[in-house]
């Protein structure tokens, strides 16, 4: 039998696991990662896109800390949207259409380049164990890896079930096993588990689609690209098309909805409301009689379309049917059919702020396992679980992100805190402080920790380091001088003559002012980058929001940096109501933060908790001198 | 950091009263109620004034400087005259200054504590306060609830849920099949909840409300005593006594003074189970009144059931005890046994409760819905720029919407989710 020997073990390929695997070795810890098939790594099993709104903002962020998802979606992007462009830059989101094939390619290539990481295929048969800790995996072949931490990223695998029409089978993927004798040890653990499901829509043979008659959505002019590091497109670009659902598609799924695996009541996971079936679509906005499919190429080296909009789990001759009730989709051929996947999750209040387990040391869980859905949400809990299961097996403390710095920090304190009750998705309204948290800056509030943490290439370093410092120069710039009314209007500009003296940022922030109108009072900032320029209007814009939430998020991270001790007993507080003692015994809180989000706490409440870890510290000293 | 203050002394009229107040704008905000400069650390004597320029009191400023301060941070401490009219006064200038609120129950000590300020031999009460805070929101609760605020809370909360999900939905489901222009709906929801503010605003007046204290019950079962008591604590005949039962059909008040602290004594209808539908509307009032009151004296005859739920503070006393013998815990209307030591007992237990957090709810509204008044402007002035600026109306609306917190529960992103998906199909 074969023994090896490593600090993290990854389990699982996908976009979890990937960014898990390549966040460990870039910390320098020898990492193993294990996955069924090494073909398979990277594969986009749902729609073939990157980004969006919110989920933009976390690619971003990924690749602030010089992840893998940005880059790869640069590289195999076909079609590039800058979402809400016309809006306010906060909430706008780049997004992608992705060849599959360059993809996957893209993903595989980045890890087998990757230094400190090796990539292994098999089955994970179990985890072995001492008492209540991780020491490694051993695979359905015998061969036994150690490690110092290990990383669970089973997707769909766990007691995954396909379901098409009335037939069931289990499977985490079309044509991909699941993992059984995995989820039997994983029961063992006593953990809290739910059901969830999601589905999609039959893939189509563009050859068969009649396109000419199709309304096209091109992409923008001007691609805006995900990475930090990239400048353009490199694959050739294409349009998508768009058909609808007609009065007759609705009939014929109304028809058949008892056929339908959902309705016919074999499924009982909780799917995403943002993402319903095509049966749901219909039952629920009876009134709508047509509902928009986007038919999006998946590759530009064959012929599969992903019609989004029209996922499902009816049989697949009802499915022929619906798909030839359309205009353009007449004679389409279907090259798989679509199909529900029901799976289990961990409820991720089980989960540290770190993404390791409560209750099992050094075990960490990351993507669609926790209750989440996308590529994108799946990537930055991969990120995070790599990072910290590398600082674990470093012996250092863990990384925890805060809701006040990224997208990445809100979503797994929503994860952790208040667990889901459907597939989680990233929005950009779940950001408290989404003025501040923008994709265009991600680079500027996480780099700085990549670089700290060591997670970060030296060519990254340098190119951040340079946007730093020109934008640091131009801030200062900005910031320098300021400005009477009548010396502002002198210029140019039209403005309130209230004596008040503004400086260059002020200005800015006028509707109607550009950073042109400025070189007469400011010599010098007409000459500053374009990128600068740019980034400079944005943070000018919110300047004022971003200084008020700045109150709160100071509150915020002072709570966060109180930290419960790990062994704290918070059935041993006497004067909190047992309610509140229930559940706080139940949801064990990391910090304060955490604690004062725990429905019906009060503020008194927090006061007792706070003395008593400040109790808890200052006997600790006295034990100690 | 935001800034904090609260009156520090006992609640009630007395010679001083001191309010503290905590945080980075500390010295300031003392500095602009005094309208002059005050040294970091130290003692003066300064005219309070309001923003509008009258005087309000004179009285002493402490100032101390961050980190040498019971908070640890920058504090001021105003003591003033004692007087109800005078504190609330200067609460409420206080809670006017932009980056000050008041301090929730507690506060001061948690921030003590976070800044290591406290010997912790201080705090050991706090369980106290757990349970006095825990009582006072429920009494709190259930005036707010069947007060003034209860129907319009239940609409602002639905027209800023409704407002917030269709901004977001632009926003979050841009690439779906969504209305891009919501500014029409937005605007008329946020209009009405504006002006429905506007009017509450004009009548909460803490001065005002403050000078309504404490409510106190008498409850018990018919020809019991009640108004026979409520004439005897009030000294003149304010409820109308008889021998028949069912003589007080409506809530009679009378309003007292128990050693400075304003009482408003209720005789409530006596409790029974009768047909007449005139005194079934009495008894009604009678019991919700009752469970809204600060403290209920019961009378008892023997061992009754009264169909209303005795809290710890409240007091239960056997009546017409001039008629019996045994003598304790009893009460006589008529011959005035009992009723002096009634008094001590209710000015005791009114004393050692919130008058206090009664005064903070209060200017805490007041706040609350002016915070919220400005943000909602803000939003409503914005909506004229349409989509372009809906991510800066979001902040306003969801500034709005935290402001009200306490008033229409909190608002959170799952709210609105849940109105975005009952209202749109999405799922490309």
């Amino acid at each position: 039998m074969k023994h090896f020997n490593a600090d993290v073990v990854v389990v699982g390929g996908g976009h979890a696991g990937t960014e898990a695997a390549s966040a460990a070795a870039r910390m320098g810890a020898n990492t193993v990662l294990v996955t069924l098939k090494i073909d398979k790594i990277g594969v986009m099993s749902c729609n073939p896109a990157i980004g969006g709104l919110g989920k933009g903002h976390l690619v971003r962020e990924i690749d602030a800390l010089d992840g893998v998802m940005g880059r790869a979606a640069d590289a195999a992007g076909i079609q590039f949207r800058l979402l809400n462009r016309r809006k306010g830059p906060a909430v706008q989101g780049p997004r992608a259409q992705a060849d599959r094939e360059l993809y996957r390619q893209a993903v595989l290539g980045n890890l087998e380049n990757q230094e400190n990481l090796s990539i292994f295929e098999g089955e994970v048969a179990q985890f072995l164990l001492s008492g209540k800790k991780v020491e490694g995996v051993k695979l359905a072949d015998g061969r036994e890896i150690f490690a110092k931490s290990v990383i669970l990223t089973t997707g769909t695998f766990l007691r995954g079930v396909i379901h098409i029409g009335e037939t069931s089978t289990p499977g985490g993927r079309m044509g991909d096993s699941p993992s059984v004798k995995l989820a039997e040890q994983i029961d063992g653990f006593d953990l809290p588990m739910g059901r969830l499901k999601t589905g999609t829509p039959p893939r189509l043979d563009g050859s068969t689609i009649d396109w000419s008659i199709l309304d096209q959505q091109p992409g923008d002019d001007e691609p805006t690209m995900f990475s930090f590091l990239s400048k353009h497109p490199v694959a050739r670009q294409i349009s998508c098309g768009i058909t609808h659902t007609n009065v007759r598609t609705h009939e014929i799924i109304s028809k058949n909805l008892n056929k339908s695996a959902m309705y016919g009541g074999r499924i009982d996971g909780v799917g995403p409301r943002y993402c319903p079936s095509i049966e749901d679509k219909i039952v629920r906005f009876a009134d709508k009689e047509s509902h928009q499919v986007f038919l999006e190429p998946e590759s530009l080296s064959n012929n599969t379309v992903y019609p989004n909009g029209v996922s499902t789990s009816l049989p697949e001759d009802v499915q022929w049917a619906y798909i030839h009730s359309m205009v353009g989709l007449e004679d389409a051929v279907i090259l798989q059919p679509g199909y529900a996947i029901e799976y289990d999750y961990v409820d991720p209040r089980a989960l540290n702020a770190n993404l390791s387990l409560k209750s099992v040391q050094s075990l960490y869980l990351a993507g669609q396992i926790n209750g989440t859905t996308g590529y994108e949400e799946a990537g930055a809990q991969g990120l995070v679980a790599g990072l910290n299961a590398a600082l674990e097996a470093r012996g250092s403390s863990p990384l925890y992100f805060s809701r006040a710095e990224s997208y990445i920090g809100v979503m797994i304190d929503d994860l952790v805190t208040r667990g889901v009750s459907e597939p989680y998705r990233m929005f950009t309204s779940r950001a408290e402080f989404r003025l501040s948290l923008r994709a265009d800056n991600a680079d500027q509030r996480l780099t700085p920790l990549g670089l700290e943490l060591g997670c970060v290439s030296s060519n990254r370093k340098i190119v951040f380091l340079d946007k730093r410092e020109r934008l640091t120069f131009g801030m200062n710039l900005l910031k320098g001088s300021t400005f009477t009314p009548k010396e502002i209007e002198s210029s140019g500009i039209s403005i309130k003559q209230d004596g008040k003296k503004r400086s260059g940022l002020d200005i800015l922030a006028f509707p109607d002012v550009e950073f042109n109108h400025l070189s007469t009072l400011i010599p010098g900032s007409e000459k500053l980058d374009y990128d600068v320029k740019l980034q400079l209007s944005r943070d000018a814009l919110y300047a004022n929001y971003i200084t008020r939430q700045q109150r709160d998020i100071d509150a915020i991270q002072k709570e966060e940096r109180v930290e419960f001790p790990k062994d704290f007993n918070f059935r041993d507080i006497a004067g909190l109501s047992n309610e509140l003692r229930m559940k706080l015994e139940r949801f064990k809180p990391d910090n304060m933060a955490q604690a004062a989000k725990i429905d019906g706490m009060t503020p008194s409440a927090l006061t007792l908790l706070l003395y008593h870890v400040k109790k808890r510290a200052s006997e600790l000293r006295a034990t100690a001198t | 950091m935001d800034t904090i203050f609260a009156l520090a002394s006992a609640p009630g009229k007395a010679g001083v009263a001191v309010i503290r107040v905590s945080g980075p704008l500390a010295r300031n905000a003392a500095e602009i109620l005094c309208d002059g400069q005050l040294p970091p650390r130290g003692m003066t004597f300064r005219s309070l004034k309001t923003a509008e320029g009258d005087i309000l009191d004179q009285g002493l400023i402490l100032t101390f400087e961050a980190p040498k301060s019971f908070t640890g941070e920058n504090v001021a401490e105003l003591q003033v005259h004692g007087s109800n009219a005078v504190v609330s006064t200067v609460l409420e200038s206080l809670g006017r200054l932009d980056g000050l609120r008041l301090a929730e129950p507690g506060e001061f000590t948690r921030r003590a504590l976070m800044n290591g300020r406290m010997d912790l031999a201080q705090v050991e009460g706090l369980a106290d306060l757990i349970d006095a805070e825990t009582e006072a929101q429920r009494t709190q609760a259930v005036k707010v609830m069947s007060g003034v605020f209860s129907k319009r809370a239940e609409d602002w909360r639905k027209d800023l849920i409704r407002a917030g999900a269709l901004l977001e939905a632009t926003i979050d489901f841009a690439d779906e099949d969504v209305p891009v222009d919501v500014t029409p709906e937005v605007n008329e929801l946020l209009c009405k909840v504006y002006d429905d503010l506007k009017v509450v605003s004009s009548g909460i007046s803490t001065a005002e409300r403050i000078r309504e204290g404490f409510e106190v019950a008498i409850v018990g079962r018919p020809n019991v005593g009640k108004s026979t008591l409520l004439n005897a604590l009030a000294g003149r005949e304010a409820a109308i006594t008889s021998e028949f039962e069912g003589t007080t059909r409506d809530v009679i008040e009378v309003r007292m003074d128990f050693d400075g602290l304003p009482v408003t004594l209720m005789d409530t209808a006596g409790l029974r189970t009768t047909d007449d539908v005139v005194e079934n509307i009495g008894i009604s009032r009678a019991k919700d009144r009752a469970r809204s009151a600060d403290v209920r004296v019961f009378l008892v005859e023997s061992d009754e059931d009264i169909d209303i739920e005795i809290m710890p503070d409240d007091i239960v006393l056997k009546s017409k005890v001039d008629l019996s013998s045994y003598k304790e815990n009893g009460i006589s209307g008529l011959s005035g046994e009992g009723v002096d030591s009634l008094v001590v007992r209710l000015t005791t237990t009114l004393k050692s409760r919130a008058l206090k957090a009664e005064l903070a709810s209060r200017e805490r509204h007041r706040v609350a819905i002016s915070r919220a008044m400005n943000s909602l402007s803000s939003a409503l002035n914005l909506l004229n720029s349409g989509p372009d600026a809906y991510d800066i109306v979001a902040e306003e609306l969801r500034d709005a919407s935290q402001a009200l917190g306490m008033l229409v529960g909190r608002i959170g992103v799952e709210d609105l989710l849940d109105e975005i998906f009952a209202s749109f199909c999405l799922g490309k």
